[in-house]
């Protein structure tokens, strides 16, 4: 083989690894959209939490230990995100038949003010009947968000206001170690395999 | 290596790397230039209500969740006219008042804004709003919209005036006026 054509050959590699890099960078490689495997901050996401649930009732996240669970930061006031997404998860859960009782559904408000645990309550009715539902305080809600470094923020409107938001799902598993996430509006089959490999997984 | 090799190495690979980055900035600029406004203004279909030189097409919304406080709703709107108009505002029976809203995905994190100067729709343009992007925001709902009813909305353009639109509403998941749920 002449130099050249070796020159060649690693040249091509490196403009395919510099294109890889890019790729990745150009896709926003941020936490919350990784998978476990690729985050260094995976041992990072989730943490104990104490909340209060739909139903009143105070809620630890060792309660969740023994199950993953997929769990999601949303609040009551929004017209697309929230909803749609509950809705995928419900319907995820219908997917899974006698499987969906090894997962476990959590949402948490990031608008606690305006969901109290009666709203949520009838909110979430509409959805699973598995789904816990948890509210607390400004200062716990801000604690969990932290603790799965999710963002949001309340944006003032003309009479109002409404939250911006993390949209995503977080995968976690029986012992509420991070796996991996659902985005907003992945393909149903995408987010069937991933709650398969989580329920296989733990 | 040596240094002959080496340096014919970093060049080859410079030369490609440009080369690649040249063809992949072409590719791209098309994509960058989508955006929700497009500059087709399809045949009418038969859901459409006009006003002066604008038409909003297939206006719908989902059917809301009980005890759901807000609402999105969407349509198609289409300036045939040679000046530019803006939705300002409007009204409907089944919530206090409606915004304007832009709602986005930046890294994960939904966003949502309210267009405070309204919404443009230039001449010639269509400006479709969608989940996932601009829609009307319905506010403090009064009753909850059902899947396969009508209602009834009003829109405020700056230019054309009021116009009165049936919005159709649609089961809860479905991410478009028509077609099947979300739940595949």
């Amino acid at each position: 083989m002449s130099v050249l054509k070796v020159i060649r050959y690693f040249a091509w590699a490196a403009v395919v690894v510099m294109a890889l890099v890019a790729g990745l960078a150009a896709l926003g490689f941020r936490p919350g959209q990784m998978d476990a495997g690729r985050m260094p901050l995976a041992a990072s996401v989730g943490g104990p939490f104490e909340l209060t649930t739909q139903e009143g009732r105070r809620f630890k996240s060792e309660e969740l230990k023994g199950k993953p669970f997929a769990l999601f930061f949303g609040f009551t006031n929004c017209p697309d995100v929230c909803p749609t997404t509950l809705l995928e998860l419900t319907n995820r859960m219908e997917d899974l038949g006698p499987d969906a009782d090894k997962i476990r559904l959590v949402f948490i408000t990031v608008d606690p003010a305006r969901d109290t645990p009666e709203f949520l309550k009838r909110y979430l009715a509409n959805f699973d009947k598995r789904l816990i539902g948890l509210t607390g305080t400004q200062d716990e809600i801000a604690a969990v968000a932290k603790a799965y470094r999710a963002i949001y923020k309340k944006v003032p409107t003309k009479d109002d206001y409404t939250m911006d938001h993390t949209a995503t799902v977080y995968l976690m598993d029986a012992q509420g170690r991070f796996v991996s996430t659902i985005a907003y509006q992945e393909p149903a089959d995408t987010q069937r395999a991933k709650l398969k490999r989580l329920i296989a997984g733990s | 290596m040596n240094a002959s090799f080496a340096r014919g190495f970093c060049r080859v690979t410079l030369h490609r790397v440009t080369l690649c980055c040249a063809i992949l900035t072409s590719m791209s600029q098309p994509l960058l230039a989508q955006t929700s406004r497009v500059e087709i203004a399809p045949a009418l279909p038969s859901a459409a209500f006009k006003v002066g030189d604008l038409s909003i097409e297939t206006p719908w919304m989902r059917e809301t969740p009980d005890g759901a406080r807000v609402a999105g709703g969407f349509m198609r709107i289409i300036n045939r006219g040679k000046i530019s108009d803006r939705l300002l505002s409007g009204s409907a029976p089944f919530s206090k008042r409606i915004e304007m809203h832009e709602m986005r995905m930046d890294g994960g994190v939904m966003k949502m804004r309210e267009l405070d100067k309204g919404l443009e729709v230039k001449p010639g343009e269509t400006v479709e709003l969608k989940p996932g992007g601009l829609h009307v925001m319905y506010m403090d709902l009064a009753e909850q919209p059902k899947a396969g009813e009508k209602r009834k909305t009003t829109l405020v353009f700056e230019k054309a005036g009021k116009v009165e639109i049936d919005v159709v509403v649609v089961p809860r998941g479905q991410n478009a006026p028509t077609g099947k749920a979300h739940h595949h």
